[in-house]
């Protein structure tokens, strides 16, 4: 465990002491670090070094550190998650960075995501799209039974490619114009698919679209970075059948 | 005390049906008076949280995260287990009832497990109609998959993110709940107290996270959903946030906690690879389905590349030990067999901790593509972590903690000794006894939050006069003050050792000495030790920043003092229980590796009551009674 070798790596990471503070950067080393490291253990390890020397550590979004929570949020170099094709900031390893490196560390920046403390924010607007009708309104109990609704394989598989969207909002840190159009797409198309979704299709595409807007996200100019930026591989297909929904839906 | 489970008697089939009719009931136009709260937003809160707000109770609702969709429920891979036969291979309410008896290794309610198998089938039906996209075939009817105790094939999935797919179909409710107005969500908010009005549980006290500000909540009932404690053991599969800080407030105010000794460790995951690690990544016991666990049959081989071990040198232990279910033998039994191997030397990877588990085989015969569709996003978290492909090569495993069967004592309606107060979920100890079984925590949180809630908190509510106790009793202020006070004691500290230290030096403790075995002399030097380690805690731990404000070390902090007060209570009681049974394996009760256990003298629930600081606990005991399941030798072979 202690044979492998150790890098160091410069850190420039923004700071901010709240909403209204207006932030900066500060530059940290990270000494000891090895390749089987994960990113945010490495952010552990600094942390460690600022409370021994009385400063104030560095706060971060965090929880299941394996990579479907959606809590971790951290730009790196400019790339929402680090850049790693379908990886989460958690699952980012430092294997993938070089000794002497230095790393741009910056918060999800985006209009609807308001800065809370560091590497924070708050991303309560995704919640507020879910809110709006990301769900088929059926009670508890008094339903039918699960073979009673017969869905093909394609069809599952498809509504479970859109499901699989951990809601860490990668895709608006992503987009130049801070638009939540594949998180959006991607609930609108996981119920389209399937036939529990069809009763409320219309309005729910119509509504989900209204609390996009609503909440300050932008809108599709067909950059695909959101896809790019996706630690799930969500596709920008969801997008265009958000479109297709929201069309169809002027006619319902 | 004999402590009374309440649990309906007669046949067991009618047992939950009966007592159903019997349960008071609120009628539907003073259901908007009664204010509820619901801590945890995890399967058992969030469907709970949902239901009740359906029902038409106001509900407040809250979680640490910063969404309810978070909750750590949204790690479970593999499955979710139902007594539907769909595939015809014999299953019924009865088996899926006398499986989870029998895994739990007979130290379980029968009546709760019944009401629990009844339900299973509701669960799947209520998943499908919210649209959970669970596994097709190609006709379109619903899939199934093999997990561990179990002979027939009754594991519901949706790829290798089951967990995450039900939490989200319980979130989805949840959040047309909230729409609705019915529930009044929480985010970033931890409880740190309950308070108790003449007995009776009134209401929460919590810090919001953002500001660090202490609040209080009055409710007519307080359901806790707050999850499991193996992070006790530092280096687990929960997430970083779960704790017993909840649970562990509850218990100081009263609120008994029973079997804390039980803990999953879990046979696969994924082997620490430093002392930096902040957690360890559990790979679904799914994959044991289609995955052989082996280790060199000799000593010296253990050094070679897998692929260079022939056949013939192959010890597959778990097919040679228990050849009827194989590599689907339960979870206690896999990692005692796993450490076993490990410890007769013949471990594979760093520090010789890991066995294989082996696709080959299964690729040979369905080929590397379905392989890839049952678990893809598994072998890619596995090579994301560990830097090897395990398509190519079997993957390194080893235990680790994973699921506590152990928590707040409730009775049959799950609530806890304290009225008003119920326990939903991993938090209580109901179902699962000694071990749990594979695809059944999940089955377990929506059971409570979807299917027995509802109705059980209606024959609570209705002896119950709503909206007496507001937030200006003087018990709100006294628990806020106490809060308070707690937190800047542990501010102005200001020692030399930072959390991390004391929870990782506290995990070493409760991994090595009351861990996948236990023994009276290890059980006993924690009991020393732990004191030991809380005491300088409190003289030296080291917290920076303010108590208003966002402070992740002082939330640390404080769910770090939990688990040092935790810990001595969960070596206590494996301490006292001197008898092997599902997860607790007492190293001096065995037979040959085998747990043994002692019906005559531990058949029984271990409730602790909290009965002060530097008193001992008291145990009271709840009688556990067989009426339907033979207590026999649990046997896999």
């Amino acid at each position: 465990m202690s044979d492998h070798k150790t890098m160091t790596l410069t850190l420039i990471v923004w700071r901010q002491k709240g909403p209204k503070d207006p932030g900066k950067f500060e530059t940290y080393t990270a000494k000891g670090i090895t390749e089987h490291h994960s990113f945010l253990e490495m952010l552990d390890c600094v942390n460690e070094d600022l409370i021994y020397a009385g400063k104030e550590p560095i706060v971060f979004d965090h929880d299941c550190r394996e990579g479907i929570c959606g809590m971790c949020s951290q730009v790196i170099n400019g790339a929402a998650h680090g850049g790693q094709d379908r990886t989460t900031v958690c699952q980012l390893h430092m294997r993938k960075f070089k000794d002497g490196d230095t790393i741009y560390i910056e918060p999800w920046r985006a209009r609807a995501f308001p800065i809370i403390k560091d590497l924070i924010v708050d991303r309560s607007a995704l919640d507020t799209i879910v809110q709006a009708g990301a769900y088929v309104s059926c009670h508890t109990g008094g339903v039918p039974d699960g073979n009673a609704i017969l869905i093909p394989k394609p069809a599952a598989d498809e509504a479970m490619d859109a499901a699989e969207c951990v809601g860490c909002g990668a895709c608006v840190a992503g987009c130049p114009n801070g638009a939540a159009m594949l998180f959006t797409g991607a609930k609108v198309s996981q119920f389209a698919v399937i036939p529990q979704g069809q009763a409320e299709a219309a309005t729910r595409v119509k509504d989900l679209v209204d609390a996009m807007t609503s909440c300050g996200f932008g809108n599709c100019t067909n950059h695909y970075e959101c896809q790019v930026a996706c630690p799930k591989g969500i596709n920008v297909k969801f997008i265009a059948r958000m479109n297709r929904e929201f069309i169809k839906a002027q006619f319902a | 005390m004999i402590l009374d489970g309440k649990c309906p008697t007669g046949p067991i089939e009618q047992t939950w049906d009966k007592h159903r009719f019997d349960l008071k009931l609120v009628n539907p136009a003073n259901k908007r008076k009664y204010n509820v709260i619901v801590v945890g937003t995890g399967l058992a809160g969030g469907a709970a949280a949902a239901s009740l707000g359906e029902l038409g109770y106001n509900v407040q609702a809250f979680c640490y995260q910063d969404s309810p969709r978070r909750a750590h429920s949204i790690a479970a891979q593999g499955g979710i287990n139902a007594a539907k036969n769909y595939p015809n291979d014999g299953d019924s309410i009865y088996r899926l009832f006398y499986d989870t008896i029998k895994g739990g290794d007979f130290r379980a309610r029968e009546a709760d497990v019944w009401r629990l198998s009844q339900v299973s089938n509701n669960i799947i039906d209520q998943c499908v109609a919210q649209g959970v996209p669970f596994a097709r075939d190609y006709a379109g009817y619903l899939d199934n998959r093999s997990f561990g105790g179990a002979q027939v094939s009754r594991t519901f999935y949706a790829r290798g993110q089951t967990g995450q797919q039900l939490l989200l179909g319980a979130y989805s409710a949840l959040s047309r709940q909230i729409k609705l107005g019915t529930v009044k969500m929480y985010n970033r908010r931890e409880m740190l107290d309950l308070v108790v009005v003449d007995g009776v549980a009134k209401g929460i006290t919590v810090r919001n996270l953002l500001t660090g500000e202490l609040e209080s909540y009055a409710a007519d009932a307080v359901c806790l959903a707050t999850g499991g404690y193996v992070n006790v053991f530092y280096l687990s599969t929960n997430a970083m946030g779960c704790s017993v800080t909840a649970n562990w407030k509850a218990h100081k105010k009263g609120a008994f906690f029973a079997n804390p000794c039980y803990t999953q460790i879990h046979p696969t995951c994924i082997p620490q690879a430093g002392d930096y690690q902040s957690k360890l990544t559990l790979m679904s016991e799914s994959l044991r389905n289609d995955g052989r666990c082996w280790v060199p049959k000799r000593k010296e081989d253990c050094g070679k590349h897998p692929n260079e071990v022939p056949e013939e040198d192959r010890d597959y232990y778990l097919e040679r030990k228990y050849p009827s279910f194989g590599n689907l033998a339960p979870r206690d039994i896999a990692s005692r067999a796993a450490k076993e191997q490990c410890d007769d030397g013949r471990g594979v990877g760093p520090g010789g901790r890991g066995v294989y588990l082996d696709f080959a085989t299964s690729i040979k015969r369905v080929g590397a593509d379905t392989i890839k569709e049952r678990y893809g996003n598994l072998f890619e978290m596995y090579e994301k972590i560990t830097d090897e492909d395990g398509y190519k090569r079997p993957m390194r495993m080893y235990p680790a903690p994973h699921y506590s069967m152990g928590g707040l004592w409730v009775d049959y309606n799950l609530m806890s000794n304290i009225p008003g107060l119920f326990v939903l979920g991993e938090a209580n100890f109901s179902v699962h006894g000694a071990n749990r079984l594979g695809a059944s925590a999940l089955m377990q949180g929506l059971a409570d939050g979807y299917f027995v809630i509802p109705y059980t908190i209606g024959g609570y509510l209705a002896g119950v006069k709503p909206g007496v106790v507001k937030t200006d009793n003087p018990e709100f202020k006294k628990s806020a003050d106490e809060v308070d006070a707690y937190n800047n004691k542990l501010l102005d500290i200001n020692g030399n050792k930072t959390v991390f230290e004391f929870m990782r030096e506290l995990g070493g403790l409760m991994w090595e000495n009351c861990g996948m075995a236990r023994t009276k002399e290890s059980l006993e030097l924690n009991l020393k030790k732990i004191p030991a380690l809380r005491e300088e805690f409190w003289k030296n731990v080291k917290v920076s920043g303010k108590g208003a404000d966002l402070n992740q070390q002082l939330e640390n902090a404080g769910r770090t003092a939990d688990f040092l007060e935790f810990a001595e209570l969960m070596c206590r009681d494996a301490y006292h229980r001197n008898e092997s049974c599902g997860g607790h394996f007492r190293s001096e009760y065995q037979d040959e590796g085998e747990a043994q256990r002692d019906d005559v003298n531990y058949c029984y629930v271990g409730a602790w009551e909290y009965k002060g600081d530097k008193k001992e606990p008291e145990l009271h005991k709840e009688p556990l009674k067989f009426d339907n399941v033979h207590l026999a030798v649990r046997s896999y072979k």
